[in-house]
């Protein structure tokens, strides 16, 4: 994949032709196909799209807790795609993940205290009391006063669980997180309170997020880039400023138009989509967005369109891409991923 | 100043509690509620956890589970008071005049039932037609929330269809019996955006069509400012403000409702237009670029068995003054609604 980042960094993560296929009682599912990204240093890269369209399945992926069937993880210049028990061990130093439920990933019987020192403990690192001492900064660090590591999950509040979950995944000071939908459960006014501390954590840390969302305005705000995906596939990717003004994709163009917001235009600016997204057992032929394109013609049920690069940095796989006022730029495109 | 409270309205609460039975007593989960819905209008009732919406939808239909119980007030609809109603009454009330659809209509509709057999069965309970009659209305409410193909959707079970279609389906079993009134509990809270986008845009076709009024609750803001004539703000168990859409949003007056669109994660491009080559891409890549503080809202909603003696709000609240710490704030009249706090009005809060 092309990039602009100067060639001497490495990308924390570079995924490259990623595949997950499930085998299920109804056949096969192609859950994940041919996902290409990378994740720069201190960066956020927001993924974002409907049910079904393998954001979890590619969450899940990269933290090796299902195994690809085609494709590459790097782990900066470490290919983790194939590694044993023990070099994943290893390997979750540098990536770890925050999951919707915070309750759901905490074991209730711990205190707060056992459940952030427990990384340390595994990983061997420090001393009893230099551990104790980690988790106060932990805590001090997600917005938790001391005492809370002597309570139990259940104890806090749905916001308060979720600063939990981040501290934990703080612990072994990883370079990526990677957020499954880390606010979707929580009221606005305490999904700011975790989208502020989120935002303060990666200024003063330094670690890159991946994060999971569905909810466009939440992802806008929190990322520099942004993938958007349907149905398996990674069907745009740029900086958030350029997908958000000029979507090329017709899917992203939709989605932006189907979500609401405030400040937004009071009625929708675009007809909208018809139907339901098809079911992963039977994906449509050729572009997969086909049976529900406004502008699909007989080559995008036919051909899947290639990944292009419409300007430097925005992917798009579209056989015709909105490309904006400059027809011109749509005669840059070559490279692909 | 605009009078909110519609000339002629369909619905109209008044007063209405609701609290929950425990073993130390009565908790109030909703306290002196009043509002009301004129003819093909749609009312948004929002607010976070536990202010008390869904209770109040439930409250409309006389559903409150136990241990809650309506301790007091009105539901007036068509001029007649549902909560004066014995059991039997209010079934020939509900599904005819006023009806519900849920967020998961799996909840609500039966797994071992065709959805034609579904729709016609709520058809049949209210009206003295034959099976014949039924199951062509039927076949014409399927058609009516667009589910394509209806002679075959007909004989299908909910648990084969689609998010979206189980919700068509629960619009057009709500539809049965023609009603004045729907209530709709975060209808698509479930469903992914662009199936939200046709739901919505169904939802609201039918009110101005067949002038239903609708009752919205959602804890949305973005949806509220895209399809609803007017809002409800629930803070707590109480209304804190009710206005016309735009006023809400363009002007809000208390600062609960100020400081929940303050918390909102606005467009970066509409808040603060920024041309493109303003951003080199190399800064595009560092973090934290462009990127606003959100707004929080400090501290967290009081427990029911700890709520505050005057304005709940007061322990979260920049204004708050030995006043609102001992009286509760009356709803008044401000602009084209109304606001319930002592210094609305004042200054920006938040």
């Amino acid at each position: 994949m092309p990039s602009d980042a100067s060639p001497a960094t490495v990308p924390v993560l570079s995924v490259c032709g990623l595949s997950v296929d499930y085998a299920t009682a109804r056949g096969v599912v192609h859950a994940l196909d041919d996902v290409s990204f990378e994740l720069a240093s201190g960066e956020t890269l927001g993924i974002v799209g409907e049910s079904g369209c393998g954001k979890s399945t590619l969450a899940r992926a990269v933290v090796r807790l299902v195994d690809p069937s085609a494709g590459t993880i790097r782990l900066g210049e470490e290919d983790i795609t194939h590694a044993s028990r023990r070099q994943l061990r290893a390997a979750r130093r540098d990536i770890q993940m925050v999951l919707q439920d915070p309750a759901a990933s905490l074991d209730p019987r711990w205190t707060v205290g056992e459940l952030l020192a427990e990384p340390l403990a595994i990983h061997r690192i420090g001393s009893r009391a230099e551990r104790r001492g980690r988790v106060a900064d932990l805590l001090r660090k997600v917005g938790l006063p001391p005492e809370a590591a002597g309570r139990r999950p259940h104890e806090f509040s749905g916001g308060q669980r979720q600063r939990i979950g981040i501290a934990r995944a703080l612990a072994l000071e990883p370079k990526i997180v990677v957020l499954d939908e880390p606010v979707s459960a929580l009221d606005v006014s305490v999904q700011a309170q975790i989208l502020n501390l989120l935002t303060d954590l990666q200024r003063t840390l330094g670690v890159s997020f991946l994060f999971i969302g569905h909810d466009l305005s939440v992802v806008e705000y929190i990322s520099d880039r942004v993938a958007v995906m349907y149905l398996g596939r990674i069907v745009e990717l740029g900086d958030r400023d350029s997908l958000w003004r000029r979507p090329a994709h017709p899917y992203t163009r939709a989605l932006l138009d189907a979500a609401p917001r405030i400040d937004g235009p009071a009625v929708p600016t675009g007809p909208g989509l018809s139907g339901d997204t098809p079911s992963p057992y039977d994906l449509p032929t050729g572009c997969r967005f086909h049976t529900r394109c406004p502008i699909a013609t007989e080559l995008c049920r036919h051909e899947a369109p290639a990944t292009r690069e419409l300007s430097p940095g925005h992917l798009v796989a579209c056989h015709f891409p909105d490309t904006g006022a400059e027809p011109s730029s749509s005669a840059r495109f070559g490279s692909g991923i | 100043m605009s009078d909110p409270i519609p000339a002629d309205p369909v619905l109209a609460v008044d007063g209405l509690s609701i609290a929950f039975q425990t073993r130390r007593g009565l908790l109030p989960a909703v306290r002196d509620l009043s509002f009301s819905v004129g003819r093909g209008e749609m009312l948004a009732i929002v607010g976070e956890s536990g202010c008390g919406k869904s209770l109040t939808a439930l409250a409309l239909l006389g559903l409150v589970p136990t241990p809650g119980r309506v301790t007091g007030g009105a539901v007036r609809l068509e001029g007649r008071n549902l909560l004066a109603l014995d059991e039997a009454a209010l079934r020939h009330v509900r599904g005819a005049r006023i009806s519900m659809i849920f967020q998961e209509p799996m909840t609500a509709l039966n797994p071992v039932l065709t959805v034609g057999e579904q729709i016609m069965e709520a058809i049949l309970e209210h009206e003295p037609v034959s099976r014949k009659a039924a199951r062509e209305r039927t076949l014409a409410l399927l058609e009516r929330v667009r589910i394509p193909d209806p002679a075959r959707r007909f004989a299908e079970y909910p648990h084969r269809m689609s998010g979206g279609m189980r919700q068509r389906v629960m619009i057009a079993m709500a539809l049965a019996g023609a009603p004045a009134v729907l209530v709709a509990d975060e209808p698509t809270t479930a469903l992914d955006v662009t199936i939200q986008a046709q739901i919505l845009s169904l939802i609201d076709e039918l009110r101005r069509e067949q002038g239903t009024a609708v009752v919205f609750i959602t804890h949305d803001l973005g949806v509220v400012s895209r399809y609803v004539d007017r809002v409800l703000v629930m803070y707590a168990g109480r209304k804190v403000e009710e206005r016309d859409t735009r006023d809400l949003f363009a002007d809000p007056f208390h600062p609960y409702t100020q400081g929940l669109i303050a918390a909102q994660p606005r467009g970066l491009i509409a808040a603060q237009p920024r041309g493109l080559a303003a951003r080199s891409q190399a800064d595009a890549r560092l973090p934290g670029v462009a990127r606003e503080r959100l707004t929080e809202i400090p501290g967290t909603v009081p427990a029911l068995a700890a709520m505050p003696p005057g304005c709940a709000f007061a322990p979260r609240c920049p204004l708050a003054d030995d006043l609102c710490a001992r009286t509760v704030p009356p709803p008044r009249p401000a602009g084209s609604g109304l606001v319930a706090c002592h210094h609305a009005g004042e200054s920006h809060a938040i």
